[in-house]
């Protein structure tokens, strides 16, 4: 296969998995624990947007035509952003319930590391109890790939999903880069005793993660459902690539965890077509140990 | 009667071997406070390199040695030991929670492994007619089961003192040091990470153990039975039975292993036949919730780690 089509597949995925891992990055520097649960927000949002999806389909009849040229009617893109306001609920939610609990109590990051994984079981197969574990679609549609230049093809489907990547990942930059929450979110990941003394909200400054997280999760776990499909596991087998790509772009940095996402994105795809489908799980794998003996910090990241 | 017996044997077995895998849990985490979220890896390693020497040769696997079993424990050992060893000294100076990200991906790539490296590990099939100690006996249900039971008992007695003897040694006695006040045992010329890899290595080395020996009581191994799962499980054996503490690693097994087994044939009978998988997926909600509700509420677990704080008769070792 020719090189910009693989080139194109990796960036596909690479930009689901640093959508996914802004969320865990953030959670990572700001809250200091890794969030083993994470992979079970983007399962959370896809199963969300598909339930919402299906409530507007219902109300309104089920005859909505897909949008031309995409393979999803109007309710998908609504549902979506519903969805995304139900998954940053579900993160303040087991906040609440488990992480700020153990925060409050001053519990070892490795405390709360062990519960994210006691999470992340119950929340994954809590999803295989109310769905069974059954792939799930969107849409029934097929989607005839377009001819792009360099002899690449796309579906319209991959390509708007590319384009609204993008676009989240510039707002979330502009956000923290430009905004008073954003600064202040920034002040926390540095220093959270000195952020607490110069005034700086830390309680609300976790609320925003969780939110942002949350929704972006929802965001990256709807649209790997819509080129994919929809399984309790799906975020699970996911976690690896986006520790991958968050370690990777330095825990902290946004834009690291974008840029780390397409190099786990596009090593996955060489690795599927020069080693073989098989072994597409172990290249985050593979990835961290590099990192780790090469460049601890990551790319973007601060020496610890 | 008999029937309960041999049952009852063949369930505490079984508990038993996962009492091994939750003493070497207890290494790295209750005695070192390193967090391994990869253990179904480390156990797998152990039965599969066990089955590979042990085992009867088969078209299109490479193992098959008929080596004795012993041999094949010792080998999961070494083997569980080494890859332990390795990943330690690669992730033990970088952040706590670098170790856990990086043993989580050890469990999947040998997951994978042992998937798809056909002629080493026999691909989704797995391995089978693995030798089972007293496979003369097999006959007899109950003799076959009570002298399984002898033997795995056994071997974890030695193993609960070999780990206490070790605890109460100078070398025990610095990891704590290291684990209470890292600063304090870095000044008093103790290298943190050294003794830390060391731990980690000897944790990953018993859990090979006791994946070697489940293999050898099972009979046969699959991909299957290393998923993520049993992570959790033989963690929720160590939180419950309390960290730290060798007697509750154990009495932790034995007991997270009845409500397992007992919640499973609760499950069996009382779900319909179509939504067995559904009420299974209920269970293991219910133990996460379990799991997280136990780290709110009793973080130290049913046995608290046992205060070995006493008026120390010499201070030779720990004198600077």
């Amino acid at each position: 296969m020719m090189i910009p089509q693989i080139l194109l597949e990796g960036a596909l995925t690479g930009a689901l998995i640093g959508l996914g891992a802004i969320g865990l990055t953030l959670t990572y520097s700001i809250l200091r624990f890794a969030n083993f649960a994470h992979g079970e927000l983007l399962t959370w949002g896809a199963y969300l947007s598909l339930s919402v999806a299906g409530l507007i389909g219902a109300a309104t009849g089920a005859s909505l035509p897909p949008i031309d040229p995409f393979s999803f009617t109007w309710a998908l893109p609504v549902a979506g952003l519903i969805a995304m306001l139900l998954t940053a609920a579900l993160a303040l939610a087991v906040d609440a319930a488990l992480f700020g609990r153990l925060r409050g109590r001053g519990a070892s990051t490795i405390i709360v590391v062990m519960a994210s994984f006691g999470a992340s079981m119950a929340l994954r197969s809590g999803l295989e109890f109310l769905y069974t574990s059954k792939p799930a679609y969107y849409t029934t549609e097929l989607q005839i790939a377009m001819r792009l230049p360099a002899g690449m093809r796309a579906t319209p489907d991959q390509l708007l999903m590319l384009g609204l990547t993008a676009l989240v990942v510039l707002a979330v930059h502009l956000m923290l880069t430009r905004t008073g929450i954003g600064r202040a979110m920034r002040a926390v990941s540095e220093n959270p005793a000195l952020a607490g003394l110069t005034g700086i909200d830390t309680r609300k400054v976790i609320r925003v993660v969780w939110i942002l997280g949350g929704a972006l999760a929802c965001a990256a776990g709807t649209m790997s459902g819509l080129l994919v499909q929809i399984r309790p596991y799906m975020g699970f087998d996911l976690l690896l690539p986006l520790f991958a790509a968050a370690i990777l772009g330095g825990i902290g940095s946004v834009p690291g965890a974008m840029l780390g996402g397409l190099i786990v994105g596009i090593c996955e795809a060489f690795a599927v077509h020069l080693i073989g489908a098989e072994w597409r799980a172990a290249v985050g794998f593979v990835l961290i140990i590099l990192v780790l003996l090469a460049r601890p910090s990551g790319l973007f990241g601060r020496a610890a | 009667m008999l029937e309960l017996v041999s049952y009852g044997a063949f369930f505490l077995t079984v508990a038993l071997t996962y009492a091994v895998i939750v003493l070497g849990l207890n290494v790295q985490w209750g005695q070192t406070g390193l967090f391994n979220v990869g253990v179904a890896g480390f156990v797998a390693v152990g039965a599969y390199v066990s089955a590979f020497l042990t085992a009867a040769p088969a078209t299109g696997w490479l193992g098959g040695y008929g080596l004795p079993i012993w041999a094949g424990w010792g080998a999961g050992f070494l083997a569980g030991g080494l890859v332990a060893a390795g990943v330690g000294r690669l992730t033990i100076r970088l952040r706590a929670d670098y170790l856990a990200i990086t043993t989580f991906g050890v469990s999947v790539t040998v997951q994978l492994a042992a998937l798809n490296l056909q002629p080493l590990t026999g691909g989704p099939f797995g391995v089978s007619q693995i030798p089972r100690p007293f496979a003369a006996l097999a006959g007899e249900a109950l003799a076959f089961g009570l002298a399984n039971l002898g033997l795995l008992a056994a071997s974890v007695l030695v193993l609960y003192l070999v780990l206490e003897h070790l605890a109460r040694s100078p070398w025990g006695r610095v990891l704590r040091a290291i684990r209470e006040d890292e600063t304090a045992a870095e000044a008093l010329g103790k290298s943190p990470r050294r003794f830390r890899i060391e731990a980690f290595a000897l944790g990953g080395a018993i859990m090979g153990l006791g994946g070697a020996m489940q293999a050898h009581f099972i009979g046969f191994i699959a991909p299957e039975n290393y998923l993520p799962m049993v992570t959790f499980q033989v963690w929720a054996m160590l939180i419950v039975g309390g960290s730290g503490n060798n007697r509750g690693a154990i009495l932790g097994a034995v007991l997270v292993w009845a409500i397992w087994a007992a919640s499973s044939v609760l499950v069996e009978a009382l779900a319909p036949a179509g939504e067995q998988a559904r009420a299974a997926a209920l269970q293991t909600v219910i133990i996460g919730v379990a799991l997280c509700a136990i780290l709110l509420l009793r973080p130290q677990g049913i046995l608290r780690e046992m205060r070995r704080l006493r008026p120390a008769p010499s201070s030779k070792t720990d004198a600077p």
